[in-house]
């Protein structure tokens, strides 16, 4: 279990928890990040920029400081 | 009239079919949220006329942004026959949650799987014949772009309108609406997804284009590329345009008139036409410069350059996609102004359209174009331009560093970065004709009326020399000569500055007026009149000063505050004012 920012970068794993307002929780939803779905970081943006997350076939941005109020869990696919 | 709306998720290409279907060209860009005005369109379908209405593009009918919003009021009080759901079928795993709140609406939807070409290279299946058994909607697979399977959607389309009737739409059974078990339901049911993509060539691209070192790199070659192929496949036809119109003016027009007063003659020719044809030598610059942008835009590059910059804009109280605007601002900077209505947080949004007019416009392109040509010698002038870009960038950054505090938001980023997409030349053709319609528009209001003022306050009271400091003109000019002497500015410029305020596109013409020269020798007149210091101090206070009444227009009625407008036009001022002074200053020591 880890906050999504912490996840490594190319290695899948599930969503368990979104600790967003509902506003945001709304967007995330609309953009594919929901409990259950597997996410990656596809890379990280240089000078602590932003990550690169891939959905299924959707790729995001998504700063780091939001990245950490998701929860992911790696255990399942290692 | 029937009525039918689009409604998609952002980069659904709902914009492309709409203008395949209509033949008109509204903007497409391959960006989230770039509609933002509702496009309405008639066309035949199945033997009635129908109205087409093209919603803004948006994630969520339960969202709190203002084009959320514009579609549930539209929805709550325009009542429609038939909702027209686009889906981008490469993302249908997600933008099928869109359709489950649709679906609550009670309004009849017809499912379109867009871009069915590239879920297919993606190796996405999409099965509309299970989708239809599935959810009782009917569905089809099409691709927008190239036109593959529009025809029988439309005829279905036509089929359930003959027996439609109006219906509004009611939101009762929006909030409670299971959306996430539905929508893996769905997607099992329809959707046939590879597990593992196969290393795409999106992929490859960004390793180039969002590497640390290199993409930067990337963006600045790229931007450069595109002045540079302006300036080199635009100045021939510049010159051959030009040289048609002086034609005309010599063999047809001057014959023609000549029965005429000479005071009214001169007012044609020389101001009417003078004025006209300098501007009309530049369409070919902006076709071309719009052209490549249409390249760049609809490709997917734009997001890319959200993506590296983010890091850096969220230092200056901003992020990714407020530098988008700022290069779409490279454009025009009204649909820029207009672009951030997708930012939720007011602050946000503020800045942003603070430092969205600085961004050099196609207007003050033309501008620079011009005087670049005229003034510099010919290995400078795109260099000299570069910098210009450069100068508005950084003008875009300070600013925004200086008013961080005073514009001070905290709003999630979170944006999609749209696979690559090849633009085809339809596009790009319909988006330059569209902007140059826009340009010869615009041409046709302000530019006529302003070069026969130009005309008018050069050439009054009766009997003074053209331009002369007795002329209602010289007399404005001599009023504000003290305050732009010191940054090399003299009077007859001054006047350019003044009419540059109405819209830049008047400026040239303007000078033309002014000088009292033809569209062919204008070119030579500036370069004996402005050192090269006088001219680059004179370009930086083009690109920074006030931005055109048809900006201040859009600030005002954007912010609905006279105080941010007030603001947004003082500040630029000041800014311009010193770093002309700085550069004609540096300049002239220089070049001695």
């Amino acid at each position: 279990m880890c906050a999504l920012s912490e996840l490594a970068t190319g290695r899948d794993a599930k969503v368990t928890a979104l600790r967003a307002d509902h506003d945001f929780a709304q967007r995330l939803h609309a953009l594919g990040v929901r409990i259950g779905r597997s996410v990656r970081i596809v890379r990280r943006g240089p000078l602590n920029g932003p990550l690169q997350l891939r959905i299924g076939t959707t790729d995001i941005m998504l700063r780091r400081a939001e990245a950490a109020l998701i929860d992911t869990d790696a255990a399942t696919y290692a | 009239m029937k009525r039918i709306a689009l409604l998609g998720m952002p980069n659904c290409g709902k914009s492309s079919l709409f203008n395949r279907v209509t033949g008109a060209s509204a903007r497409i860009g391959n960006w989230p949220g770039i509609t933002v005005d509702l496009m309405r369109a008639r066309l035949l379908l199945g033997g009635q006329m129908v109205e087409m209405v093209d919603l803004p593009g948006i994630y969520d009918l339960n969202g709190y942004t203002d084009d959320e919003r514009v579609v549930r009021d539209f929805l709550g009080t325009q009542p429609v026959d038939l909702l027209v759901m686009v889906v981008n079928a490469a993302q249908a795993d997600r933008q099928l949650r869109l359709f489950l709140q649709a679906r609550t609406l009670g309004v009849p939807i017809v499912v379109l799987f867009n871009m069915a070409d590239e879920a297919r290279r993606l190796g996405i299946g999409i099965d509309p014949a299970a989708f239809t058994a599935h959810t009782g909607a009917a569905a089809f697979s099409l691709s927008a772009k190239f036109g593959d399977g529009v025809p029988d959607a439309l005829a279905h389309i036509g089929r359930t309108l003959a027996s439609s009737a109006p219906t509004q739409a009611r939101f009762d059974a929006l909030a409670g609406a299971d959306l996430e078990h539905a929508l893996d339901h769905l997607t099992r049911q329809c959707i046939d997804t590879p597990i593992t993509l196969s290393a795409s060539h999106t992929d490859t691209i960004d390793r180039v284009a969002l590497h640390p070192l290199l993409g930067p790199l990337v963006f600045i070659a790229a931007m450069a590329l595109v002045f540079n192929a302006v300036f080199l496949l635009g100045a021939p036809l510049q010159e051959g345009i030009g040289a048609v119109f002086d034609g005309l003016r010599d063999h047809a027009l001057e014959p023609l008139l000549a029965p005429l007063p000479a005071w009214a003659s001169g007012f044609l020719i020389e101001g009417i036409y003078a004025g006209l044809s300098t501007v009309a030598t530049f369409v070919p610059l902006i076709v071309l410069f719009f052209f490549l942008m249409a390249l760049v835009e609809d490709s997917g590059y734009l997001s890319r350059a959200a993506f590296l910059m983010d890091a850096f804009m969220s230092r200056l109280g901003l992020d990714g996609r407020s530098f988008v605007m700022l290069v779409m601002g490279f454009g025009c900077n009204v649909p820029a102004l207009m672009g951030t209505r997708i930012m939720r947080a007011r602050p946000l949004r503020l800045l942003s359209m603070l430092i969205i007019p600085l961004s050099l416009c196609s207007a003050r392109l033309q501008v620079f174009l011009f005087i670049g040509a005229a003034v510099f010698p010919a290995v400078w002038a795109p260099w000299a331009l570069l910098s210009l870009y450069l100068f508005s960038i950084a003008a875009a950054v300070l600013t925004a560093w200086l008013f961080r505090k005073r514009f001070a938001s905290r709003e999630p980023f979170a944006l999609e970065l749209p696979p690559y997409r090849l633009p085809t030349p339809r596009h790009v053709l319909l988006r330059g004709w569209h902007e140059v319609r826009h340009f010869a528009h615009r041409a046709s209001r302000f530019i006529v009326a302003g070069v026969a003022l130009v005309w008018l306050l050069t050439h009054l009271p009766v009997g003074v020399d053209a331009a002369g400091t007795a002329s209602w003109a010289g007399q404005i000019g001599g009023w504000l000569e003290p305050l732009l002497r010191p940054i090399g500015i003299d009077v007859q410029l001054t006047l350019a500055l003044l009419f540059g305020f109405v819209a830049k596109e008047v400026m040239i013409g303007a000078m033309a007026v002014i000088f009292g020269q033809e569209t062919g020798t204008l070119g030579d007149t500036l370069a004996q009149h402005m050192s090269i210091a006088q001219a680059y101090s004179f370009m930086l206070f083009t690109l920074l000063y006030t931005p055109c009444l048809s900006t201040l227009a859009t600030l005002k009625s954007e912010s609905r505050s006279w105080r941010f407008t007030t603001l947004a036009v003082a500040w630029p001022l000041a800014l311009a004012w010193g770093v002309a002074w700085v550069a004609y200053t540096g300049l002239s020591a220089l070049t001695g």
